[in-house]
């Protein structure tokens, strides 16, 4: 690790005008970033910490109805509010599939958003990897891909959002609330992550300085509470990265689904909000003939980065699952798995 | 934390809980509360007075040579005391090359330029703090002259190992196989493959060195504590009796922690050149290379099998991959040979050399490997049989050791089918695969396997003092991974002195104290134990001579009938009205103490005479999302006969560990190398995967009742590794029965099952 220098704001002016400074990383809980300073992937000069700065913990409803989470909410206190919860279950129940019960309890909601991926040369320093370094290349590329992006890949870099926080955040429509020299600025979440095109280490649009301050939820999210679920298929039942995940949140009356909203998790290198599967299914009758054709929609433009051509059709299955899972209605409770392909508590229904 | 306990003595405060007294009980870890309470101290726990740090560079590359490092750059960072590199390495007593010492491995310790694996030490740098040794590692930014790395079993040309694992044979033959499977009605040719595991001990390997003259005192993870002294002291031309080694506790070893490794070396090397204590503390990742792991192998299989389900032939050949300096072939051909009846029998070895660290024992060597593939083909030659796979397995019982027809020291297999079958429901099973669904609609299938490791031991000595006021002392250097030596070898000692276990004191873990042997092979507990035991015997038979001869004792003249030692007292055995307490005999006879002594081995001629296993039999189901290809283990028997359980607690914690391993063996855990640089891209604990709590929802353990009266004095046998076989091959079987797909390559993973679901 190299020689830093460690600042403890007192506001978020401090804050910013500290991240002036050429080099600078705000601190979240570091379960991220410490990691990746100790393996020298990342190697700031100074490390904002932003844990001590006031009024970024709490979950309050703003004047017109939406809901704000402050920065420093923690993943888990987040999933747990019961009336957060309540409201968006889909997002509780992906924070809980994430990571341990250990890390939860630490990350930040602004760290989870900026959290870096998972590709495994971006971690080993002695990879070329363009995210990390540059111009130097794409060790991915070629090696060990199976589990890189289908979507959203350029031939500069393969690499998946990791985030499962994101995934319903962008399916329901959040607002990152974002605070730099220049004053506040309001950005969709699926705006904030860029693609890699052919600058991968451009990771958001947070210019230099910027940093996260809220995330919120409009009012009319609340109207998919009834229908909303998160699946995330894995190579362990818990404590694993998704191969593939989907959130789905649904408005059905009558017999059909008014409006539906449709995310991706583990597939593409960002957040991935598909429209046109959402397109599909408006007006339509849910059941098992609209979510196949929502999946295909969802995948049409995939292609397969590497050895990774599987997650096309996995990842089709799981937003047909998922469908299903909304359409059956959101749990009463949250299940002991949550978003797991064994979670189901609604039993048969589980299944179409 | 490292002044707190008294860990140089290894000297363990009472206990707080415990539910009765000494062997058999399930007492609980003695150690439980210090290890809770951070009390217990690890090696890297230890910070003597001016501690210097060690961090070394590792090699990215696998094959080559070092071109440059900037060694200016490293000393130049503040903080940093010295760099060792091959251009200014100290000689060391003994070329790394060779294997002066037993179980020694050829390891890389600085001695040229060349690098033979990704992750090898290619520089150590000494500083007065860990960061400070850490960012000067990376500011040596080498650079090298590399060679393609050769990975893949299909790059090199495979050759006929002398040896399979430590020392054995690489083959056996009995009877005709080529007879044998011309006869057969059925055949099955199969061959499955294993990856790369590594240990992934919680405590990655540390250690502390500090010198005084020529004496060297080392805090560092051992298994074979008095054993380490002399081959830690060959490599500095120093004698065994010159080097402490203390060894309290070990968060795990699992065969890592019995080899000495260069880092280790490095270490000590350093803080003799620099005349300052040096700590060297392993990085996860640094544990993915120079510290050994269970290499990879291809199995092939060719059975025989006759009209009614009986075996006519066994074939099995491993390939199992190698370092292109030092050998460790992965002997799992030899878990063939002690399980099921066969006629003809053939286990043969071939070996790879590949740009890998060295292979090396890991948590039931050979056996895993072997028993994750033969209860695989066992399960296929049923299914070609016709026949239910614990039926198939009961019609090839072997009453006899198939490969050298030895009697068996004693084998309670039957029984663990039996009440393993029971609990979990076996005869409910449908032959046919993909007959069963949870209420979801989720795929489920059942399982087996037989489990089998041997029930070896090594030497091990102990000594026992019994003091004026009843209580006692016992010795002896036995090495807590983790598995419960404070606490099972307590209790055997105990039991040989006649004494409640509050009256005893342990020590252990420390070089100094008699020899306690290897904590190895599952041996430990029989090897060590037994030697305890004796050491209390022996306290009590001079006891005895003594209150015998004493007229004025109520034991006098009870030689001839004898006496019994229980409770801190003697009791006439023909009379319970007469007895004397060790306190008043000792202090009668004007004695302060008693010492005694005791040996732990095998005895040669039973060892020649019986074949001598634990056995036992894992039941597993699985369910599994027909569409995710999610797997789940929803449920785990295993009946396990393990001669005579020390602790019930321990035993059965134990067999859990090997069969949640088992469950990683078998759906998770894989070292993934980048095929271009071999380097291992998921050498940490979030991308090489153990398993989780959630993947082990259900599980049980059935101790199954075994009197072995051969296998040593206490009937002892292992229960460290045998969780792990049978285990993995019940789950590979279960996931065949759910799916109606043989996945033949561990892990079995979800690209397995949605490819394997494809192609059906
Ligand atoms: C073993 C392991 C398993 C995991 N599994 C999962 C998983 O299954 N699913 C999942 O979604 N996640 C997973 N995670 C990732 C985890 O969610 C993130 O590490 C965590 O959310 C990061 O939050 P933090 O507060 O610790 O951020 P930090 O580590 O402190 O920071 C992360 C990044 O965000 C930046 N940052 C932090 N706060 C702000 C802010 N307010 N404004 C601007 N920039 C900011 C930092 O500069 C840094 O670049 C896992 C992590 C680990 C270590
Ligand atoms: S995929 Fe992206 S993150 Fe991974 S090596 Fe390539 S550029 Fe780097």
């Amino acid at each position: 690790m190299n020689l830093f220098e460690y600042v403890r704001p007192a506001s978020i002016a401090e804050a910013v005008a500290a991240a002036g400074e050429p080099g600078s990383a705000y601190l979240g809980a570091g379960t991220n970033l410490l990691d990746l300073m100790k393996g020298g992937v990342s190697r700031p000069s100074r490390l904002i910490d932003l844990t001590h700065l006031p009024d970024l913990g709490r979950i309050e409803t703003s004047p017109d109805g939406s809901t704000r989470i402050g920065a420093l909410v923690k993943n888990s206190a987040l999933a747990h509010d019961p009336d957060f919860a309540k409201r968006f279950p889909a997002v509780a129940e992906a924070l809980l599939s994430g990571a341990s019960a250990q890390l939860r309890n630490a990350a930040t909601v602004g760290g989870n958003l900026m959290q870096r991926t998972r590709c495994s040369y971006f971690a080993d320093t002695a990879s070329a990897c363009n995210r990390r370094e540059p111009g130097s290349g794409c060790d991915a590329i070629g090696g060990e891909n199976r589990s890189h992006a289908v979507l959203g890949w350029s031939d500069h870099c393969i690499a998946v959002h990791p985030s499962d926080f994101c995934v319903p955040l962008a399916a329901l429509g959040a607002i990152v609330e974002i605070e730099g020299a220049d004053g506040r600025r309001k950005v969709p979440l699926t705006d904030f992550h860029r693609l890699p095109g052919d600058t991968p280490e451009k990771e958001t649009v947070l210019e230099a300085g910027e940093m996260i301050v809220a995330v919120s939820l409009p009012a009319e999210a609340a109207a998919f509470a009834g229908h909303q679920r998160y699946l995330k298929v894995r190579e362990r039942t818990s404590y694993a990265f998704a191969l593939a995940s989907a959130a789905a949140a649904l408005r059905i009356e009558n017999g059909t689904i008014l409006e539906a909203r449709i995310a991706l998790g583990g597939v593409a290198t960002k957040p991935w909000r598909s429209q046109a599967a959402e397109a599909v299914l408006t007006g339509a009758a849910p059941g098992r003939e609209a979510f196949e054709k929502a999946a295909e929609a969802a995948f049409a433009e995939a292609r397969p980065s590497g050895d990774n051509a599987y997650k096309i059709e996995l990842g089709k299955r799981v937003v047909a699952r998922v469908l299903a899972m909304a359409a059956a209605g959101t749990p009463e409770r949250m299940p002991a798995l949550p978003a797991s392909p064994f979670a189901s508590e609604t039993g048969a229904k589980a299944h179409v | 934390m490292s002044d707190t306990i008294e860990t140089p003595s290894g000297a363990m405060p009472a206990s707080r809980t415990r539910f009765g007294s000494n062997s058999g009980q399930p007492m609980t870890r003695r150690d439980g509360v210090l290890k809770v309470t951070g009390g217990a101290t690890f090696a890297a726990d230890n910070h003597p007075e001016g501690m210097l740090h060690a961090v070394y560079a590792a090699a990215t590359i696998s094959r080559g040579r070092v071109t440059s490092l900037n060694v200016d750059a490293a000393r130049a960072h503040p903080g940093v005391v010295e760099v060792l590199t091959p251009a200014n390495r100290p000689p060391l007593a003994i070329d790394p090359d060779t294997k002066p010492y037993p179980f020694a491995f050829r390891t890389e310790v600085l001695q040229d330029d060349t690098v033979r694996y990704a992750g090898q030490p290619i520089a150590l740098v000494v500083a007065e703090t860990l960061e400070s040794a850490t960012e000067a590692a990376r500011l040596l930014s080498p650079t090298y002259d590399a060679s393609p790395a050769r990975i893949d079993f299909d790059t090199v040309e495979p050759f006929d190992p002398q040896a399979v694992g430590v020392g054995s044979p690489p083959t056996a033959e009995k009877g005709d196989v080529e007879a044998g499977l011309a006869q057969a009605s059925h055949r099955v040719d199969a061959r499955y493959e294993t990856p790369g595991q590594y240990h992934n001990a919680m405590e990655p390997h540390a250690i502390v060195a500090t010198w005084d003259g020529d004496r060297l005192t080392l805090d560092t993870p051992n298994q074979a504590i008095v054993m380490s002294t002399g081959s830690f002291g060959a490599w500095f031309g120093i004698p065994a009796e010159n080097v402490t080694i203390r060894s309290p506790f070990l968060g795990g070893g699992f065969g890592s922690k019995a080899i000495i490794v260069g880092p280790q070396i490095l270490t000590i090397l350093a803080a003799k050149m620099l005349g300052r204590p040096v700590k060297l503390a392993l990085r996860r990742d640094q544990m993915y290379g120079p510290v050994g792991h269970r290499g990879a192998t291809r199995q092939e299989f060719r059975l025989g099998v006759d009209a009614d389900g009986h075996l006519t032939a066994l074939d099995h050949l491993t390939t199992a991959v190698t370092s292109t300096f030092e050998d460790f072939i992965e002997p799992a051909s030899n878990a063939s040979h002690d399980l099921y009846a066969t006629p003809a029998l053939s286990s043969r070895h071939k070996a790879v050399r590949l740009d890998i660290g060295t292979p090396g024992p890991m948590r039931a060597p050979g056996e895993a490997s072997g028993s994750a593939a033969l209860e695989s083909a066992i399960d296929e030659a049923a299914l070609v049989a016709g026949l239910d796979p614990l039926e198939f397995r009961l019609r090839n019982y072997a009453e006899t050791d198939p490969a050298s027809g030895k009697p068996f020291s004693a084998k309670a297999l039957r029984e663990c089918y039996a009440e393993g079958a029971e609990r979990f429901g076996w005869s409910k099973r449908p032959l046919e695969p993909r007959q069963m669904r949870d209420e979801a609609g989720r795929l489920v299938g059942w399982g087996m396997g037989t489990a089998l490791f041997p029930a070896s031991m090594f030497q091990a000595n102990a000594t026992a003092t019994l003091r004026a006021d009843g209580t006692a002392l016992v010795e002896t250097a036995g090495a807590d991974m983790g598995q419960g030596a404070w606490t099972a070898l307590h209790q055997i000692a105990a039991d040989g002195l006649g004494l409640d276990i509050g009256s005893v004191e342990f020590r252990s873990g420390h070089s100094g104290l008699p020899d306690g042997g290897i904590a190895g092979g599952s041996g430990h507990t029989a090897t060590a134990g037994n030697a305890l035991h004796a050491a209390g015997t022996d306290v009590i038979a001079k006891l005895a001579d003594l209150a015998t001869n004493d007229e004025n004792s109520p034991l006098f003249g009870a030689g001839n009938v004898g006496v019994e030692a229980r409770d801190g007292r003697l009791y006439r055995a023909d009379d319970p009205d007469r007895s004397q307490s060790y306190g008043e005999i000792l202090a009668r006879a004007g004695l302060a103490e008693i010492e005694g002594a005791g040996q732990g081995g095998r005895d040669p001629a039973s060892a020649e005479e019986r074949a001598m296993f634990s056995h036992g039999a894992v039941f597993a189901e699985v369910t599994i999302d027909p569409d995710l290809g999610q797997i789940r283990v929803t449920r785990l028997v295993g009946a396990f006969a393990a001669g005579r359980i020390v602790n019930p607690r321990l035993a059965t914690s134990q067999l859990y560990g090997g069969m949640i391993w088992g469950i990683g063996f078998a759906l998770h855990e894989e070292a993934v190398h980048d095929k271009r640089s071999g380097r291992i891209m998921n050498a940490n604990l979030a991308e090489y995967r153990v398993p989780v709590n959630a993947d082990v929802p259900a599980m049980d353990v059935i101790l199954v009742d075994e009197h072995d009266p051969h296998v040593n004095p206490l009937g002892i046998k292992g229960v460290g590794e045998i969780g792990i076989t049978g285990t993995v091959g019940a789950i590979a079987n279960a996931i065949w029965h759910a799916t109606g797909v043989r996945f033949r390559r561990f892990p079995i993973n979800i690209v397995d099952l949605l490819e394997g679901a494809a192609a059906r």
